[in-house]
């Protein structure tokens, strides 16, 4: 079976994000990009997939700025076959991104679509589930173990009371949390491979997808700061001002 | 959100109801009712009853289970659930539709709004007006104020930054009983197997007044023990950092941050945790936040309101001997 995984360029996790001070964003400039973290976890099961012989070619697609390629090669150096790049200027969300990934989806007709289960920049963990409504499909998230038995898969999620497992008929999708597996790195002669692995490059209008949606940014700010780095002596005194000062215990 | 073992509202639901009281009274002289949906219990259900408690709610939807939807409709399976919020609000049109940003929102309203062709607004921690909403991104790093102007606004909302709604006297409320089986094909293509919960009897991590975590400085599973007899001291819920779940030390649920549970009580006590970006995430709404950390360059103590530079496995049965002494000598005086 094909399986479809898609991956987004981010500010990478280890970077903290300074807010503009007219509102208008967050600074990007010279920041370290990276493959967002939840995407490296998808690809890599997808891959992992193929390893096992379950999955007979995975194709990679991302949505974004032209640089997004990077990401792409990454995931080929992983082990992905060939990549698909939707170019976008504009950050867009995820209905939109949704939408032409379901284009995607009718065109390459995958059986499994794994994504991560949130992008880190804007964290809104919609678009796998948005993904699946749109095609009609079952939907795995936050999944911490993906099992392929025939035509069904068995997904066992993170949830809030601890795990629980789904099976879903295939074709399905699957959203990564962060223990499904441990993303490998990629090696020198897999990175040479990969640049000779093709990425297709299209447009929206290629998807029939147009960018219109009901979210307006007004501003981003940064967040009350918190007082803090008062430090105590011993034990004894932390109790005290626990006890006599903050009065929670 | 009902807990399916125990037919209690979740938290996270009561939260989402104080969100929506605060989007209604900014609506204004309009229709402005909250009704709230049940799906998988009868009428007659003790959680129905227990609904009826909140007193913001004016009226009551329930999906009464047959053998095919109890659990699909308890578990919150997304594929049973978002088409049955879908055709009752078309049935209705809302101008809301809310839940908590627990696991089981997150599932279902994403699939909800694409369903209904409109955006989705996630994790709100502040309303602004009826169509205005704050929500952290970059982990919390900034704030995002958004407006909305689809036609029904799809929300979930974290639950820290509202008070729980609390429950009074039960009203008597109108309570409408629907009929719904989805005929769509991702409903019949998932079944729900089975699920693994590990008991506690300690409080829940999310509504505690107390939470201990725990981090990579407990080097192992067996060494969470001293967290516990701590917390039994201070009747407090035991979370984790994601180092530690990583590490196999605990199971996933005890997650404190941005992809696990956010948690903002009284007392916060920070144990081993250096305090990675995504752990503050979950945790620095916190009332009083404490830092017990042998390094004492750990980011955690920028945040803490008390920091203790010391070895984690002196200064945490130190404390818990303390307070054990503390008591005791309450008990005398």
């Amino acid at each position: 079976m094909k399986v479809l995984v898609t991956v987004k360029r981010v500010v990478d996790y280890a970077v903290k994000v300074r807010v503009k001070p007219d509102g208008s964003g967050v600074d990007l400039s010279n920041t370290k990009m990276s493959m967002n973290p939840f995407c490296e976890i998808a690809v890599e099961e997808a891959v992992r997939l193929k390893e096992a012989k379950v999955a007979s070619e995975v194709i990679v697609a991302s949505i974004g700025p032209s640089q997004s390629s990077e990401q792409i090669r990454t995931a080929l150096a992983m082990g992905a076959d060939r990549g698909i790049h939707v170019e976008v200027e504009k950050e867009l969300p995820p209905l939109v991104i949704s939408r032409a990934l379901k284009s995607i989806v009718l065109k390459e007709k995958p059986s499994l679509v794994i994504l991560g289960k949130q992008a880190i920049d804007d964290d809104c963990n919609q678009t796998g589930q948005m993904l699946a409504q749109f095609l009609d499909w079952p939907q795995g998230t936050f999944a911490s173990k993906v099992k392929v038995v025939g035509e069904k898969l068995q997904v066992t999620r993170e949830v809030d009371r601890g795990l629980e497992t789904l099976e879903l008929r295939l074709p399905a999708v699957v959203t990564c949390d962060l223990r499904l597996n441990e993303p490998r790195y990629a090696t020198l002669p897999n990175i040479m491979k990969a640049k000779k692995k093709p990425i297709e490059k299209l447009g929206l209008k290629d998807l029939n997808c147009e960018p219109s949606y009901g979210l307006q940014t007004l501003s981003i700010f940064e967040p009350p700061k918190r007082q803090g780095g008062n430090k105590v002596e011993s034990v004894a005194e932390l109790i005290e001002k626990l006890r006599n000062e903050a009065k929670v215990i | 959100e009902i807990d399916p073992s125990s037919s209690q509202l979740q938290g996270s639901s009561l939260a989402a109801i104080t969100a929506t009281s605060q989007i209604t009274s900014k609506i204004g002289s309009q229709e402005n009712d909250i009704h709230l949906l049940i799906a998988g219990y009868s009428s007659d259900s003790e959680a129905v009853n227990k609904a009826k408690e909140i007193p913001q709610v004016s009226k009551i939807y329930v999906v009464p289970p047959n053998e095919t939807s109890e659990k699909l409709f308890k578990y919150g399976v997304a594929e049973w659930l978002a088409p049955c919020i879908q055709q009752l609000h078309e049935k209705y049109k809302f101008s809301h539709i809310v839940a908590g940003a627990s696991t089981f929102g997150k599932n279902v309203m994403p699939r909800v709004a694409a369903g209904l062709q409109v955006s989705q607004v996630s994790d709100v921690t502040g309303v602004e007006a009826s169509d205005v909403f704050i929500r952290p991104i970059y982990a919390g790093n900034a704030l995002s104020k958004v407006k909305c102007t689809d036609p029904v606004k799809v929300l979930t909302v974290r639950s820290t930054a509202f008070e729980k709604a609390v429950l009074k006297e039960a009203q008597q409320l109108p309570v409408e009983e629907l009929s719904f089986t989805p005929d769509t094909n991702a409903s019949k293509c998932v079944s729900w197997l089975s699920e693994e919960v590990s008991q506690s009897e300690r409080p829940d991590l999310t509504s505690a007044r107390v939470v201990i975590s725990g981090g990579r400085g407990l080097k192992n599973a067996e060494n969470f023990k001293i967290l516990e007899a701590l917390a039994d001291k201070l009747g407090a819920a035991i979370g984790a950092s994601r180092a530690a779940v990583d590490a196999g030390f605990c199971p996933n649920e005890m997650q404190v941050g941005q992809t696990g549970k956010a948690v903002a009580p009284e007392l916060y006590i920070a144990v081993g945790i250096s305090g990675a970006i995504q752990h503050l995430a979950g945790m620095k709404d916190s009332k009083v936040i404490v830092a017990i950390n042998k390094d004492p360059d750990a980011p955690i103590f920028q945040v803490a309101d008390y920091g203790l530079v010391a070895d984690l496995f002196e200064a945490v049965p130190e404390m818990t001997k303390l307070l054990d002494q503390n008591a005791k000598t309450a008990v005398h005086s």
